[in-house]
């Protein structure tokens, strides 16, 4: 028997075969996921303008053509921004309300127990109420005007973003809840800088779906009531080119809506994912 | 310097106005949804200035729980703590505690800013000062190339050396470390134990140490408290560990008997 030892090897010098290629531009292309929803978007754009030929029919299915026509000569005219615009700064005054009660609520929640139980109560009895429900309501107290779309956009959003804010912060470890308290954190300064960082993305996947819920139900407000101030959103838009039989800019409001939605999505709430929770590899 | 002793009760009896931390006859009791736990027994100890006490004793013993009390994180239903005289009522930044968990960093702020997160919202630094402290001390845990990474980029040993640096760049009275290297693999391990202890030979902090290995124990503190589990109670100390040395055998020997005055 011999002894345990250690035997050296040299080291190959040979070369290596290629360890690292430049990707070709069609493969780069794939890996953005940019690309790739182009491409289903146009693949979707060349079906709608087939059957609409096909159809032959502007006032059931207008062709995507005659659509872009539409949107084109809206946007050019002011019509279809100033009815955007209008949809908007009701939906920002309603979701920032919105906002600003859940983050109240939620924090009266973590710190009491009775606020906790008040949070609960409240959001399993309001949150499956449709806020459209609220409407004819909302009509009575507030008049026909931005009040009562400003309250229904409160209601929609409110319950979706409280909820997602709570179990998020209930979520927060319990090791980094003891990182905070041993670094003096208490009250507020303990939930602003502990709890709302720990707990962003299930707050961001709150604000995403209140955001969703608030758009949703402003476009069914105004497509019920509509004008409000001598002015109406895109809803509104939408339900008066169906009364004038104008299905192309009906087809363009829809367009807009969506876009908007895009947008909102893509740009507003990626750049604000990448920029934190993405960076922060709590999220892929 | 004496042999490696292990004497029956808490021997070494240090004169309480030596002692950094004075913990007695602490009893310590949690609820769980079916039932009262007990999680250690009228446990008494002193820890002096400079030392690398160790709790050591096998799971159910209470040692964690202990840890957090000293921390403030619980209180004691008998007993008292006190720390330099003060008795300990909450979590403060005078006793800064290293966990086990790899999440114990901050995922938002990169490594500069989860050193320099305590000093600024504890110790109330600027930003300046607590920049060039922070950055003084992650280069002692050798992680001056790292420090504008986010946690989630580094691997577990090196999260842990990151802690170790959060805890130390406060100057702590007394560093609390719960199992701090349990969840590396054996290798990272020792180089961890080998840096703490390097660490201490620069700036002779005092460290309280929590850990189930017996050769942990050995290898990282000066005076060790034998725990019995079901409840916790103090069963021995091993005092004057330093001495044992794994070259002659005389580590290994304590380990032994160690061992076998935990599991007899």
């Amino acid at each position: 028997m011999s002894s345990a030892r250690i035997i050296l090897r040299a080291t190959a010098e040979t070369a290596a075969p290629e360890a690292e290629r430049k990707l070709t531009w069609y493969e780069l292309a794939w890996e953005s996921g940019f690309v790739r929803k182009l491409l289903i978007i146009l693949i979707l754009a060349v079906i709608w303008e087939a059957y609409g030929r096909y159809l032959d029919n502007p006032l059931l299915f207008p062709t995507l053509s005659e659509t872009l026509r539409a949107l084109y000569d809206r946007v050019l005219d002011g019509s279809l921004p100033a009815r955007a615009w209008a949809s908007i700064q009701v939906l920002l005054m309603g979701y920032v309300i919105g906002v600003a009660l859940a983050g109240t609520l939620t924090i009266l929640a973590i710190n009491t127990r009775l606020g906790s139980d008040f949070l609960e109560t409240m959001t399993a009895m309001l949150s499956p109420l449709p806020a459209i429900a609220l409407l004819p309501l909302a009509l009575i107290w507030f008049g026909l005007g931005n009040g009562s779309l400003v309250f229904i956009l409160i209601h929609s959003v409110l319950w979706p973003v409280a909820l997602n804010t709570h179990s998020g912060f209930r979520g927060v470890s319990q090791t980094l809840r003891m990182v905070g308290r041993n670094s003096d954190l208490r009250g507020l300064n303990y939930v602003f800088k502990i709890l709302i960082p720990a707990a962003f993305p299930s707050i961001l996947s709150g604000l995403k779906i209140g955001w969703a819920f608030t758009w949703r139900t402003l476009i069914a407000a105004e497509l019920v009531f509509g004008v409000s101030s001598g002015k109406g959103g895109l809803g509104w838009f939408i339900f008066e080119n169906r009364n004038l039989l104008d299905i192309p800019n009906v087809f363009a409001g829809l367009l807009t809506v969506i876009l908007i939605g895009l947008v909102v999505e893509n740009l507003v709430f990626r750049t604000l994912e990448r920029r934190t929770v993405v960076r922060w590899g709590m999220q892929n | 310097m004496t042999s490696p002793a292990t004497d029956g009760r808490s021997g070494n009896e240090q004169s309480a106005g030596g002692a950094l931390l004075d913990v007695s006859s602490v009893t310590l009791r949690y609820k769980t949804p079916s039932a009262a736990v007990t999680a250690t027994e009228r446990v008494s100890f002193s820890v002096n200035p400079a030392d690398r006490f160790v709790l050591l004793g096998p799971s159910g013993c209470g040692k964690s729980t202990l840890l957090k009390a000293v921390g403030g994180y619980m209180h004691p239903s008998e007993g008292s703590i006190t720390i330099k005289g003060r008795p300990v009522k909450g979590p403060g930044p005078d006793r800064m505690m290293v966990f086990q968990e790899f999440d114990q960093l901050l995922p938002w702020k990169t490594v500069l800013h989860n050193v320099m997160f305590p000093l600024i919202n504890a110790r109330k630094l600027d930003r300046k000062s607590a920049e060039a402290k922070a950055r003084h001390y992650i280069e002692k845990v050798g992680l001056t190339r790292a420090a504008d990474s986010y946690p989630h980029t580094l691997s577990g040993g090196m999260k842990q050396r990151v802690a170790i640096a959060r805890g130390m760049a406060m100057e702590p009275d007394i560093l609390l470390m719960d199992e701090p290297f349990a969840a590396l693999d054996a290798l990272t391990r020792r180089t961890c134990q080998d840096e703490l202890l390097q660490l201490w030979d620069e700036t002779r902090f005092t460290v309280l140490f929590v850990t189930h290995s017996i050769a942990e124990a050995i290898k990282i503190g000066n005076r060790i408290l034998l725990l019995s589990p079901h409840p916790g109670r103090v069963k021995a100390e091993v005092v004057d560990v330093d001495t044992a040395s794994p070259t002659d055998g005389s580590a290994g020997r304590l380990e032994k008997e160690i061992h076998d005055l935990l599991f007899a």
